[in-house]
């Protein structure tokens, strides 16, 4: 009996069994499944992933997930995918964060992660807000977001990562919906499949202390252009876009940093002599 | 009328009803654990039998399809009217404190979908066999619409506070 291969079922064998403590309602479930799908469609060994996270909600996506994956602090996700993907170019590195993590903290790393170009891909769950210590706002926060912490707004301008993603060198940038997992789940195979730093935003709603982006469902549409490989006219696309436009928005050449290792990797035994006081 | 999917044979309709039921499985089973986290043990249950009750779906589907070679189809080439299977619960309606009758509503408009969604692979017309399966297909999400709301006349509409929480999560001071 054949049954159609990228089943629920064979998302699921990616899931471990620790339940997420996300608010029933949270954009993060369906990203989650998004990647497994990803995954699934990829048939990807689950020992030959790994997740790195850093601090929020979302990073701890990696908990969630029956691959190698590891929790670092904010902001650091990116760095430490970089250092892990040098040392093991043979595992597929996927980095998991939110937007405060990614983009404030963050900052500084993401856009060397983009420079650097190593083959990684970035999926940040953009919910314009800090969640997890209950209400903030983030970089990406609109500045007129109104709300008892930021009263009238911040009247800061929004951070554009899309924007700064291709500035500093991504080689695929895409943004997605929580709300459209299936065409999410296929933005992360495509960013996986493309070599160099894949950067995948995905819009995905805090129900608790962003209520409004409920509303989120009916402003997303396909982009109306197709992806560009010109770092020009994607230029003026994402400094243009209002960021509810999905799909591939670019697509570059650039060849992925991964330096050839010079001497065999060491065996734990040899490390620790050269830990040995 | 509604614009139908124009599904072209048998085992691409098979594949359609088989991803659809195992994709609401799995949202019931996501939405069991979810409740169970946020200690909505009531709801929580409801939606683990729903789960247990797509699975038997899902089993039927399996005795139809037998032997037949089923296409192989990424989650992005089903032919869905909206962005996921008809039958999937909608995840953003789900709240820690919703009540039975939420639960009940939420599968109420799933079953919906997944009726209008086999209705419309008949009004698509076509293949006369794709026609007979769907006509199937179409009478079984009936009964599920049937009993869905049998359930749902057991919990009525709650109070208007039902959201109400006495420690909400507030914003940082």
């Amino acid at each position: 009996m054949n049954t159609p291969a990228v089943t629920a079922s064979a998302a699921r064998a990616y899931k471990s069994d620790v339940k997420p403590v996300w608010c029933p309602g949270c954009g993060d479930f369906t990203v989650l499944s998004s990647i497994t799908k990803a995954f699934a469609e990829l048939e990807l060994p689950p020992e030959q992933i790994a997740v790195i996270s850093g601090i929020g909600c979302s990073s701890r996506a990696p908990a969630y997930l029956n691959t190698y994956g590891f929790h670092g602090v904010h902001g650091r996700a990116t760095a430490l995918a970089t250092g892990l993907k040098l040392a093991r170019p043979d595992l597929t590195v996927v980095v998991t964060g939110g937007d405060g993590d990614g983009f404030s903290i963050g900052g500084n790393h993401f856009l060397h992660a983009c420079r650097r170009n190593v083959d990684l891909t970035y999926v940040v769950m953009d919910n314009r807000v800090y969640g997890m210590t209950k209400g903030q706002p983030s970089p990406t926060t609109e500045p007129d977001w109104d709300s008892a912490l930021t009263p009238g707004g911040t009247g800061l301008r929004a951070f554009n990562p899309l924007v700064i993603a291709l500035a500093s060198g991504a080689n695929f940038i895409a943004r997605g919906f929580s709300g459209d997992p299936n065409g999410t789940a296929q933005l992360i195979v495509e960013a996986i499949k493309t070599p160099g730093f894949s950067f995948v935003e995905v819009l995905s709603p805090c129900v608790t202390f962003r209520p409004d982006q409920r509303e989120w469902r009916t402003m997303v549409r396909p982009a109306p252009v197709s992806p560009t490989h010109d770092i020009g006219s994607a230029a003026r696309r994402l400094m243009t876009d209002d960021g509810f436009n999905l799909g591939v928005l670019y697509t570059g050449n650039r060849a992925p940093y991964q330096p050839p290792r010079k001497t065999a990797p060491a065996t734990p035994s040899e490390i620790e002599r050269q830990f040995a006081v | 009328m509604t614009e139908g999917p124009g599904i072209a044979d048998v085992a691409n309709l098979l594949a359609h009803a088989h991803a659809m039921e195992s994709e609401a499985h799995e949202r019931y089973l996501d939405l069991a654990e979810q409740l169970d986290v946020h200690n909505n043990t009531e709801v929580a249950a409801l939606f683990r039998k729903m789960a247990q009750i797509e699975q038997l779906h899902v089993q039927k589907i399996l005795e139809r399809v037998g032997d037949m070679e089923l296409p192989r189809l990424s989650p992005w080439e089903y032919r869905w009217p909206g962005a996921e299977a008809p039958e999937t619960a909608g995840i953003g309606e789900a709240h820690y404190m919703m009540t039975p009758h939420h639960a009940l509503s939420m599968a109420l408009r799933a079953e919906q979908r997944a009726l209008e969604f086999y209705t419309g692979v008949l009004e698509s017309g076509g293949d006369a066999s794709v026609q007979a399966l769907a006509r199937e297909l179409a009478e079984e999400e009936r009964e599920h619409v049937a009993l869905v709301k049998t359930w749902l006349a057991k919990y009525p509409e709650p109070a208007a506070n039902w959201a109400e929480d006495p420690d909400p999560p507030m914003h940082q001071e």
